[in-house]
């Protein structure tokens, strides 16, 4: 009953997450029954095609909230946040090679086949403990974890903030595409991770399998959309705008600023592993291709066109921007960069506030009534 | 933690080593220099600036200050434009580290070696030329983020507050005139009332020294006169020290006021001594 009550309140005034929540219900039950349970040939069929790609969709979702918490909530503004989530990913892309065994090319029992391929003998040691699934899974939220938190720490103990940080994120994402392009580095260079086959024993390419690891993608955007709400309505929450808005007041009042920005980062960054982690067995593959700085400037892009420092509206932005792209680069594949760009142009200069304060302005001006004020993302029932 | 904490100043780069320094203790020696939490006035003197000297690449925006504050005092502090007003504000709440000198808050805590946080723990609160306030929290969640508390990370994740707790706020919402407004987030205040809310913020963490820069600066003569009566009121309790160019504002407030020049105290005493004080006329108020 605790549990329900902090749930219930935190949710008070929360139009949007509660929508989000409930789209995320009825995707659980509808998306996996309507894709296995109902004839091929019938209307409502939906494709396993269909059913990964929403799964990809729910993992940047669950990107964009993470980002959404540092950059909408505490102004800082990380450019290198799909570090993040490839690290997550190849975390899981390393125990899915563990588990291809001896069904490789080379049929080696041990090593993976690029590790066969380059002549290695023996598996190196970074390797050990991923056959094992919790171990990958701690992985997957320790490595992102710990990164973030000596970055972090080095980068808000020296105070650098503002653009400054900005590219140091850049320009750590880049080093990292850089390293995992080589060969040396023990992660397959250039092509990555991939031909996985299994996943605690279920065959990837089954049907069900998709469709479990579709509702272990919704449940994971919904917890960690409950987990990042419960942190902006916290008192935490409360420091943490006020170190974007007023950082030295807030230094002045009495808390150490360093520690408050650096725990946000941690957080999401590790959310942000665990999307990379969940994407990656969707789409079969992890390369360095997701360290590229681009990835990371994409992802700026959805939480801009969503709609900052609201979570919802970061996961809303992933969403619909991925759908464009997902139908630009079918249809028009040269134009989709472009479009990109003036994509955030658009938002930049005509809606500040993304998707979410556009509709919100359509509907104050419908009612046109004294509404509650709720643009602002931090109001919340202060008693 | 202590003990790190004097390793790491025995290590310290920008000076030598620490027994080999000569200790310059106001009064009381032989206590360790930071001691949060355990402010000693026994000797009617809340703080102490000896000797402090700041160069920006050349230029001394303090040289060799010796300032002395007594517990539960107002002083004005007026000088002309770069007198080191502010860098004086700076280095008694960590923001600026002196090249030389001490500034030590009550007998025992060296303001000097002490970061911005744990100054603000010991007890000293600074209000800023500009109004800095959280612009998109409410009045109340204002006072509520400078509420005196455990402020480190978890604790304040899982903070939440009791009817005590409410009351303080209630209290200082009324003491700064803000109690009708509770609810309204801080950027649709009047530039005075923001004055007030960030004053009201300085209280929330009862500080027993408040540093006030430029008060007044753009308010009307009622708000003027409000915020005078806000800060009389409040000396005794705390010890204030309101820096200001206003002169009307000082002469109504001041019981002391200390003239700064080029970084060094130039002349200490009533207004009206000051008033008459020709070196003072020469730089400052005969212009």
């Amino acid at each position: 009953m605790a549990h329900q009550s902090l749930v219930l309140t935190m949710m008070k005034n929360d139009k949007g997450g509660i929508t989000l929540l409930s789209i995320l219900l009825a995707l659980i039950i509808l998306v996996p029954s309507l894709n296995l349970f109902v004839a091929h040939d019938s209307v409502f069929h939906i494709t396993t095609y269909t059913l990964t790609l929403l799964g990809k969709y729910l993992c940047f979702a669950l990107l964009a909230v993470a980002l959404d918490l540092v950059w909408g909530y505490c102004g800082i503004l990380s450019l290198g946040h799909g570090a993040f989530f490839a690290l997550g990913g190849y975390a899981m892309g390393m125990y899915l090679m563990r588990q291809i065994g001896d069904r490789g090319v080379y049929g080696n029992p041990e090593l993976p086949d690029f590790m066969v391929f380059l002549n290695w003998s023996e598996l190196p040691w970074y390797w050990q403990g991923f056959d094992m699934f919790w171990f990958a899974m701690l992985m997957v939220i320790l490595v992102p974890g710990l990164l973030a938190f000596v970055f972090g720490w080095l980068a808000f103990r020296s105070r650098v903030t503002g653009v400054y940080l900005s590219i140091m994120t850049q320009a750590l994402t880049y080093a990292l595409l850089l390293a995992f392009f080589r060969n040396e580095m023990g992660f397959g260079g250039n092509n990555g991770l991939t031909d996985f086959k299994d996943i605690l024993g279920f065959n990837l390419q089954a049907g069900s399998t998709r469709a479990v690891i579709f509702i272990a993608s919704a449940l994971a955007l919904a917890f960690g959309y409950l987990i990042c709400r419960y942190i902006v309505t916290s008192k935490l929450g409360r420091v943490v705008i006020a170190i974007r808005d007023a950082e030295d007041r807030t230094r002045f009042i009495g808390y150490k600023v360093e520690s408050f920005k650096l725990w946000v980062f941690v957080v999401s960054a590790v959310l942000a592993g665990i999307a990379g982690a969940l994407y990656v067995p969707q789409v079969g593959i992890i390369n360095p291709g997701e360290f590229s700085p681009l990835n990371s400037i994409e992802l700026v892009v959805w939480v801009a066109v969503g709609g900052r420092a609201t979570l919802y509206g970061a996961a809303l932005g992933a969403v619909a921007v991925n759908y464009g792209k997902t139908y630009f680069t079918a249809a028009l594949p040269e134009l989709w960069l472009f479009a990109l760009g003036a994509l955030f142009i658009v938002v930049t200069v005509f809606m500040p506030k993304g998707l979410v304060g556009l509709w919100k302005q359509i509907n104050k001006k419908q009612t046109k009534g004294p509404a509650s004020d709720s643009s602002k993302a931090i109001q919340q029932g202060d008693d | 933690m202590r003990e790190l904490d004097r390793l790491r100043n025995v290590m310290r780069r920008d000076q030598v080593f620490d027994f080999v320094q000569e200790k310059r203790l106001p009064f009381s020696a032989g206590r360790h220099s930071v001691t949060p939490g355990e402010l000693d006035i026994s000797h009617g003197t809340i703080l102490y600036v000896e000797n402090i000297s700041v160069s920006f690449d050349g230029f001394k925006a303090l040289n060799d200050l010796t300032l002395y504050i007594n517990d539960g005092e107002l002083r004005c502090i007026i000088g002309p434009n770069g007198a080191g007003k502010t860098t004086m504000m700076d280095v008694i709440t960590g923001k600026t580290r002196p090249d030389s000198g001490v500034a030590y808050f009550g007998q025992t805590m060296d303001l000097t070696c002490m970061s911005e946080y744990e100054i603000a723990h010991a007890g000293i609160g600074r209000k800023f030329q500009k109004p800095t306030i959280f612009p998109f929290h409410t009045i109340f969640q204002n006072l509520e983020l400078a509420m005196a508390a455990d402020k480190r990370v978890w604790p304040t994740l899982f903070a939440s507050l009791n009817g005590e707790q409410r009351e303080r706020i209630a209290d200082v919402m009324e003491i700064i005139g803000l109690q009708d407004m509770r609810g309204q987030e801080a950027t649709s205040l009047s530039h005075g009332q923001k004055q007030w809310l960030e004053i009201g913020m300085l209280l929330m963490q009862n500080p027993r020294l408040l540093l006030v820069d430029e008060p007044v600066a753009g308010m009307t003569h009622q708000e003027m006169d409000k915020t005078a009566e806000l800060l009389t009121r409040l000396a005794g309790d705390h010890s204030i020290v309101v820096v200001e160019h206003d002169m009307d504002f000082v002469r109504s407030i001041a019981e002391t006021v200390t003239v700064l020049h080029e970084g060094s105290v130039l002349a200490e005493g009533t207004m009206q001594e000051m008033q008459t004080d020709p070196r003072v006329k020469e730089v400052y108020l005969g212009e």
